[in-house]
């Protein structure tokens, strides 16, 4: 099976890893992610006014050139892109006024064809989490995972649909799946700070340490997400968090694709994992998977 | 259900039986010997035996009608039969309850029918044929005394629907004390011989050999005259579609109407207050107002009327039990729109010390033992974090399981929430669109017991209004 893929900007640059662990894994399960050729930034915020269609012109290029290469869906792993093509979508198929003025001005035709799709959808959906459990060669036994969504993977339910909003259970699943276990984590829908940490860093500050506090508090060895920007604000806000209260316990945070990558049999050396502030190599010798 | 559509037709039916009805097949269903002693004209069927229907069955058979009250549960009662005590004047609502379920029960105009249910419809206005079935009770009423050593002796304890999760019940069992009829009945899912073929302690301990395990449904066929609808309410189901508030999955959560099983005097607890998870008695609770009320975008859009008066009233029957402890109440705006009820929320912040917090409770997690409750005051524009040892949700209420289907069978219009549509809202309140039906209640719209009461009495004297132009314009014709 071949997906189209959107990268978006990030996963060429700070989340190549993110990037390069879900193509590898897509090749051990048995799909190809096959690059969108000359695409475009996404826009990476979905515009909250009605009438800014400017800022949805680049995402709806991107889903008509899906289209016009014969694809039926597109595949994102970023949970910015992800929420950014999903909504812009959900308004070509669903607001005529919109679309035709969008379309006129990028001179496309396009009418919400496309299905835009989570990574996670593919491996739950298509691929399937009982199959996928056949596919682990090392089983994550003994790792206890936070499974932190953020906002923009669920967020608005009514557009994304891709799970519950207020108790999403698809990241557990797919964490079960691999061998490891998923703990209770209250915060995990809470909000990472996101763009704050650009003018108000001790918000982004706040938000991560009560979300990684919260992990720790349940007993989790690691958090995983999805999200570059979640990514970013957990790991880097550590050292400053640990600075304000010594007694923080630092939580090594991945992609998720580095865990299923992990589960798949590939060597943790390869995954990245110095661009990590938080290494977790430590925490994988001592369960044996590194 | 054939006949349902010709009722819809308003047709003129197959059955044209008028008169008193001592050659009527129908009176074999036994017991109903009272209600075929006079015309059809002069008799009435009262579906469900809450508050509402007990009300108006009481004042037709007081103006000498003959009334059949129908009840899906073993005894007349209702919601209020699961309540402690009522506002705005903290009466004990058993007590103000049972001398009408007694008379209800003791009228020699009314006939219960308590484990029935209406299944089918046809006749006409004025001469309607409805179908009831019987459902299991397992024990056989004409031989049982109700003296309750089955229920003393029967070995199964546990968590039942009437205790709402608060206490168990024995397998056999009555709804309460006071049951009316005081005759028991056996919970098919729970009772050991019922799922296990072991067992069997009531039958033998029986006196009367009443128990009979092998009893079937059965169905029997009533004509009356006109019909009144009081079926009720039920608990929105907060616990799958509110997985912010914990989603059922953190014990100490409860709903309003689990927490009045815990302050009832004759609940499992006795009245004593505890908490769920470990029995311990909670310092400090936290209620939660329109949960999955007003919310048009996930839940219900409609405000659920009686939450701030019974969560004001919770919180101060809390208060009386447990003197050290502290309340909060999140609350969006304090509806206290009836005689009296301004006062009851006054003093509840001025002399009992309840805090009153505007905003909506957004998350509601475990922490050790305690269960965080995140929300914001919107007065202050904080955040603010409550560490609780018990939190109560003062869900949305929806109309009872089943109204729909029954509005199918009687032909009544449901609302997009599913409550039954009156002919018209200020005028003809009680008449519900199709003649010789009427409804009352809860089923009609979310009302406290004074408004239920009302309506009750409202459709009884509806009903009587209907009943009555039906006889004049027989004698016309005539």
């Amino acid at each position: 099976m071949k997906y189209p893929y959107f990268p978006g900007c990030t996963l060429y640059t700070k989340a190549k890893k993110l990037d390069d662990a879900g193509r590898e894994c897509s090749r051990r399960l048995g799909f190809e992610l096959d690059e969108l050729p000359d695409w475009t930034c996404c826009g990476a915020t979905f515009p909250l006014v009605n009438d800014y269609h400017i800022a949805m012109s680049g995402p709806t290029r991107i889903l008509a050139d899906t289209k016009d290469q014969g694809g039926s869906q597109l595949v994102t792993l970023c949970s910015v892109c992800f929420n950014v093509l999903k909504r812009t979508n959900v308004v070509m198929r669903t607001d005529e006024e919109r679309r035709q003025k969008i379309t006129d001005f990028i001179e496309r035709d396009y009418h919400g064809e496309v299905e835009v799709l989570h990574y996670l959808q593919v491996l739950r959906d298509e691929i399937g989490f009982e199959q996928l459990r056949e596919k682990v060669v090392k089983p994550l036994t003994d790792l206890k995972v936070a499974c932190y969504y953020g906002c923009l993977l669920l967020r608005p339910v009514k557009e994304i649909g891709l799970d519950v909003m207020e108790n999403p259970t698809i990241f557990e699943d797919f964490v079960r799946a691999l061998g490891a276990e998923p703990v209770d984590f209250p915060y995990k829908i809470e909000c990472c700070g996101a763009f704050q940490v650009v003018h108000s860093m001790e918000t982004a500050t706040r938000c991560s340490r009560d979300i990684l506090a919260n992990a720790r508090l349940n007993g989790a060895d690691l958090v995983i997400t999805t999200c570059p920007l979640c990514h970013f604000n957990l790991d880097d806000r550590q050292p400053e968090i640990r600075k304000g209260d010594p007694r923080f316990q630092t939580v090594p945070v991945l992609y998720f694709t580095q865990l299923l990558a992990l589960a798949l049999g590939l060597d943790a050396a390869e995954l990245g994992f110095e661009r990590n502030l938080i290494d977790p190599l430590p925490l994988l010798r001592e369960k044996g998977l590194a | 259900m054939g006949e349902v559509t010709e009722l819809k037709g308003q047709q003129p039916a197959c059955q044209t039986d008028d008169g008193a009805g001592a050659t009527c097949a129908c009176a074999a269903a036994g017991g109903l010997e009272d209600l075929y002693s006079v015309p059809v004209d002069r008799r009435v069927m009262v579906i469900g035996g809450g508050i509402c229907g007990i009300t108006a069955a009481i004042d037709l058979g007081n103006a000498d009608y003959r009334v059949v009250m129908v009840e899906r549960l073993p005894s007349v009662g209702g919601r209020m039969l699961q309540l402690s005590e009522t506002f705005p004047t903290l009466d004990c609502a058993q007590c103000t309850l049972t001398p009408r379920t007694v008379e209800s029960g003791q009228h020699p105009h009314v006939t219960l029918k308590t484990c029935c249910e209406v299944v089918g419809l046809s006749g006409e206005p004025g001469n309607f044929r409805v179908r009831v079935r019987q459902n299991k009770t397992y024990v056989d009423w004409s031989k049982c005394t109700g003296c309750g050593t089955c229920i003393q002796k029967c070995p199964t304890k546990s968590y039942a629907l009437f205790e709402r999760d608060a206490g168990r019940m024995t397998a056999i069992y009555t709804l309460s004390p006071q049951a009316v009829p005081n005759k028991p009945v056996i919970d098919a899912d729970r009772c050991r011989y019922l799922t296990k073929g072991k067992c069997g302690v009531c039958a033998k301990v029986c006196p009367v050999d009443a128990i009979d395990y092998e009893q079937q449904e059965s169905y029997f066929e009533v004509e009356v005259g006109a019909i009144i609808v009081a079926t009720g309410f039920d608990v929105y189901d907060w616990k799958t579609k509110m997985p912010e508030l914990g989603g059922g999955r953190l014990p100490d959560v409860i709903d309003g109407l689990t927490f009045e099983r815990y302050l009832s005097a004759s609940g499992p607890t006795a009245g004593r207050m505890v908490r769920p998870s470990d029995g311990v008695e909670p310092k400090e609770i936290v209620f939660i107002q329109c949960a999955g009320s007003r919310n048009p975008e996930l839940h219900k859009s409609y405000c659920s009327k009686v939450c701030c008066m019974y969560t004001a009233k919770h919180a101060r029957l809390y208060k009386h039990k447990v003197h050290d402890g502290q309340v909060y109440i999140f609350y969006i705006d304090i509806r206290s729109t009836g005689k009296g009820y301004e006062q009851f929320i006054q003093q509840s912040v001025s002399e009992e010390g309840i805090i009153y917090l505007r905003g909506r409770a957004a998350k509601v997690f475990q922490e050790g033992k305690k269960i965080m409750v995140q929300g914001a005051d919107t007065l202050t524009g904080k955040k603010i974090e409550i560490a609780a040892d018990l939190v109560v949700v003062a869900a949305a209420l929806v109309p009872n399981e089943g109204a729909e289907e029954l509005a199918e069978i009687l032909g009544l219009t449901c609302n997009k929430d599913g409550f039954f549509v009156e002919e018209d809202y200020k005028l003809s309140p009680v008449d519900s669109g199709s003649r010789g039906i009427f409804i009352a209640g809860c089923c009609q719209g979310i009302k406290d017991i004074a408004d239920t009461v009302a309506q009750g009495s409202a459709a009884a004297s509806k009903a009587q209004v209907f009943l009555s132009t039906i006889r004049r314009q027989k004698k016309q014709a005539v």
